[in-house]
């Protein structure tokens, strides 16, 4: 068992417990501070299959950006010690059941695929590297590259449109 | 590392996504959990790009593997718009109801 091995293991079980601290985790803090967690170990993850661009962009702009937004708007509503009012036991129940069906059926469904036991190429590989990476965006994908920053714009105006007070 | 261990992890991922969104009452930490879906798949399909590396077409066209990673790269520049706008309602929701349980919104029907 390499290196690569143990610190894939040592990251999915990382990601997995944060992910299910996320859902049960009684104070939205606590829920964004482990999603932070479970970022990081994707990220992890992307720099494991030598992706490194969309590692620094995934902590840049989730773990850096989105998160911190959250975290600025639960601070900003003072939802700490928030209780959720009405706690169906019997709707929770149904949705763990019906979330752990999709799961094995999916699971079940690519397990027997015959592309199942196809190796990832790790720790090698160069096109996930930024040179080539920037060289695909600003050559072939420069038209949605500029159409991405209007929709930032619209959706910049429509989220000052929203939150000001009429 | 084999494609299937991946695969469980991103499904595994994507399904505590639903299950907090099917379980939840909390408008902020049902997309939270939408964002952990969005990052399940991206996860995937990272996985999916570097599977295509290691085989024969990949190493002949390796402009396959970099436009998943920009596909990924896209997903990613649409939820930081998603999750602006989507926080802004957020917000206007607390402001009209003084909470963000989404039971509130079922009096969008009147």
């Amino acid at each position: 068992m390499g290196i690569t091995q143990i610190l894939f293991w040592f990251l999915t079980v990382l990601a997995l417990a944060s992910a299910i601290v996320v859902v049960t985790a009684k104070s939205p803090v606590y829920s964004i501070l482990a999603l932070i967690v479970t970022f990081f170990s994707i990220s992890g993850h992307y720099i494991l299959m030598n992706a490194q661009f969309l590692a620094i962009v995934n902590i840049i702009v989730y773990a850096g950006a989105i998160m911190v937004l959250f975290l600025f708007v639960v601070m900003l509503m003072n939802l700490n010690a928030a209780s959720e009012p009405s706690k169906n036991r019997i709707l929770q129940f149904i949705g763990l059941i019906s979330g752990g069906c999709l799961f094995l059926v999916i699971l079940a469904a690519f397990m027997r695929s015959d592309l199942a036991n196809s190796m990832v190429q790790m720790n090698e590989g160069n096109a996930g590297l930024i040179k080539n990476l920037g060289k695909a965006l600003f050559n072939d994908y420069v038209i949605p590259f500029e159409i991405s920053s209007v929709l930032f714009l619209s959706a910049m105006i429509g989220a000052v449109l929203i939150g000001k007070k009429e | 590392m084999e494609i299937k261990w991946y695969i469980g992890l991103a499904l595994a991922l994507f399904c505590i996504g639903i299950v907090g969104v099917l379980t939840r009452r909390n408008a902020i930490i049902i997309f939270m959990c939408v964002e952990l879906m969005l990052n399940a798949v991206n996860l995937l399909l990272v996985a999916f790009s570097k599977m295509h590396a290691a085989t024969d077409a990949g190493r002949a066209m390796p402009s396959m593997v970099s436009d998943a990673q920009i596909f990924v790269f896209f997903i990613m520049v649409v939820a930081a718009a998603e999750v602006s706008v989507g926080l802004a309602i957020i917000v206007m929701l607390y402001r009209n109801t003084h909470s963000t349980d989404i039971n509130f919104l079922n009096r969008l029907k009147n």
